[in-house]
């Protein structure tokens, strides 16, 4: 199957689906042109996201992980909120076709859209390197989101292999242990 | 189940199926052996051959036997190029709409000293043959248009094109496998020297299909190996599939007229009814196409999406979004004939077949408009244009 049970369940009955009138921040990511765009509206309150809505033009996974991504931030601290990932997103959903990884960065980056939208409204300061502004060229986003997208990927294989690699210099190890001792033994 | 992706592939008719069965396990003699089996092989084989030849008014001996429609086109394509080279000509021209097997064949020669013209199409997504005939140069060895268009069911005006290459003695290759079976093909009055087909598209099995080389023309082998096929295309062949593909070839032809009538009685309900829908548009011509497609733009919404809900109401269909194609580009047919991204990205493609019924027709009709209702309401790029933010495209 092409999508995971989850994501189907995300794309057709999809969560927080709407506007909100009078949002506190608002977050739009993506272009048209590429196929994906995802606009987030944030309500907040205590410092918390009190509510909060998307809407999405986009194939299954934007859609699924536009709708995953409103689920972990509600009710979330802001600077927890902000932290949210593109790999969390995907391991909440079980899982996205690599080709189909990018859709989940323009989530992580549709949320903290919404934030520094929330911070320029209320003059509060942040640090501006870490949010991207979702203004980006088109084909610049995207190959921003398939970077990322690769690494995601990467990195989990290298965590794979350094297990092995740790794995196998302790086999190693331990077999020259033992040989060693056999040596000894035999003297 | 209401299949609509037979541009995609068809699904077998029953008299193809029973017909191959025997090749699989009573007549599986190698048609290169000597032995009686063997033989009766050999004669089948030559008989499909011959039978496929006549449905295109062409020679048993011009038609060479492959594993499909993309193979067919790089034989083809390359066979016309190594030729060229040899004369120190280097010039092609083709069309921005071919297939990827046509195009892609046409980068790995531009990337080879290959010079290659890729002739636009009108709004209509039909050639313009007086574009093609000031495209022609003193080196233009080959000249590649396709019969009819997979995404947008147009249909190129071939006639004048074999007219045009046969004065210009410039060799015409056609990519018909869209084509055959559907609409009646006669290579000596259309003046083309070599052509494509794909024996899925029409009611046969995957996997075979054929290529067409008027005598005289050169033909240099892809694969090599055996002496098959005169020695231009080596590997056993395909019996069953051969023969399938000549049952499924003469049932379509046979059936052509009656199966026509009844699809564009059916296209064009589709085409009325759906375009009903606010800011949608038909891409192609409406007439000079295909009786099976049907293919519309809708703006604001994404095809995969949509697609993805017409499969849960039981309905196959394609796309021309960029999702579907797992590029960051939409279809380039949509694009060619002038459909900004944005809204190439929300296009539907319904392809029928004989099997396709009125009843499955009012049921696309049905849910369709829902679907784009839908989609339309959860997307900020249709919220922009409702609110005037954005531009109406279409």
């Amino acid at each position: 199957m092409l999508y995971s049970e989850k994501v189907m369940d995300h794309f057709r009955n999809p969560r927080n689906v709407g506007e909100i009138k009078d949002a506190d921040g608002i977050g739009e990511v993506g272009n048209a042109k590429c196929g994906d765009i995802m606009r987030m509206y944030i309500k907040v309150k205590d410092n918390k996201i009190a509510d909060v809505k998307f809407m999405t033009f986009g194939c299954g996974s934007a859609i699924a992980t536009s709708s995953m991504a409103t689920e972990l931030i509600k009710g979330k601290p802001i600077e927890e909120a902000v932290k949210l990932t593109n790999q969390a997103v995907v391991e909440a959903l079980d899982g996205l076709p690599a080709y189909k990884l990018h859709c989940s960065v323009l989530a992580e980056e549709a949320v903290k859209a919404a934030v520094k939208d929330y911070y320029d409204k209320h003059n509060i300061s942040y640090d501006k390197d870490k949010y991207c502004a979702g203004d980006c060229a088109c084909l610049v986003e995207h190959e921003h989101a398939l970077e990322k997208a690769k690494k995601t990927a990467t990195k989990s294989a290298t965590r794979k292999t350094t297990k092995q690699t740790k794995a196998t210099k302790t086999a190693t190890k331990n077999k020259a242990k033992s040989t060693a001792k056999k040596v000894q033994h035999k003297k | 189940m209401i299949y609509l992706d037979n541009a995609g592939t068809t699904k077998m008719d029953e008299q193809v199926k029973q017909t191959m069965l025997k090749y699989f396990d009573v007549e599986y003699g190698n048609a290169s052996s000597l032995h009686s089996i063997g033989q009766r092989a050999k004669e089948a084989l030559e008989q499909a051959r011959a039978d496929i030849a006549k449905v295109i008014n062409a020679k048993p001996n011009e038609i060479y036997f492959t594993s499909g429609g993309s193979e067919s086109d790089n034989q083809a394509i390359l066979s016309i190029a190594r030729m060229g080279k040899l004369n120190n000509k280097k010039h092609i021209i083709t069309t921005k709409i071919e297939h990827h097997a046509v195009l892609h064949t046409m980068e790995k020669l531009e990337k080879n000293g290959f010079e290659v013209t890729y002739l636009d199409v009108e709004k209509n997504g039909i050639v313009d043959v007086n574009k093609l005939k000031r495209a022609i140069r003193k080196d233009t060895i080959l000249v590649c248009v396709m019969f009819a268009n997979n995404e947008i069911g147009t249909i190129q005006p071939i006639k004048e094109i074999g007219q045009i290459c046969k004065a210009k003695n410039i060799t015409f290759f056609t990519d018909a496998v869209q084509a055959v079976g559907h609409l009646p093909i006669d290579v000596n009055e259309l003046n083309i020297d070599m052509l494509s087909m794909s024996a899925h598209k029409f009611h046969g099995p995957k996997g075979v299909g054929a290529l067409f080389v008027r005598r005289g023309t050169p033909l240099f082998s892809l694969i090599e190996g055996g002496a098959q096929e005169n020695n231009k295309r080596a590997g056993t062949e395909n019996l069953a599939g051969i023969v399938g593909m000549t049952t499924a070839l003469k049932i379509a032809n046979k059936e052509m007229d009656k199966t026509n009538k009844k699809l564009i009685k059916f296209r064009d309900k589709l085409i009325k009814e759906l375009t009903k829908i606010p800011h949608s548009i038909l891409n192609g011509d409406a007439e000079k196409r295909l009786a099976n497609n049907v293919n519309i733009c809708f703006e604001g919404i994404e095809g995969e999406s949509l697609l993805l809900l017409l499969d849960d109401k039981g309905i196959c269909a394609s796309s021309g979004s960029a999702c579907t194609s797992g590029s960051l580009d939409p279809s380039h047919v949509l694009l060619a004939i002038g459909r900004p991204h944005e809204v190439a990205h929300g296009s539907l493609r319904l392809t029928m077949s004989k099997y396709t019924t009125a009843d499955e027709i009012d049921k696309v009709i049905k849910e369709v408009p829902k679907i784009v209702e839908y989609l339309r309401k959860m997307s900020p790029v249709w919220d922009e244009l409702e609110k005037g933010e954005r531009k109406h495209v279409i």
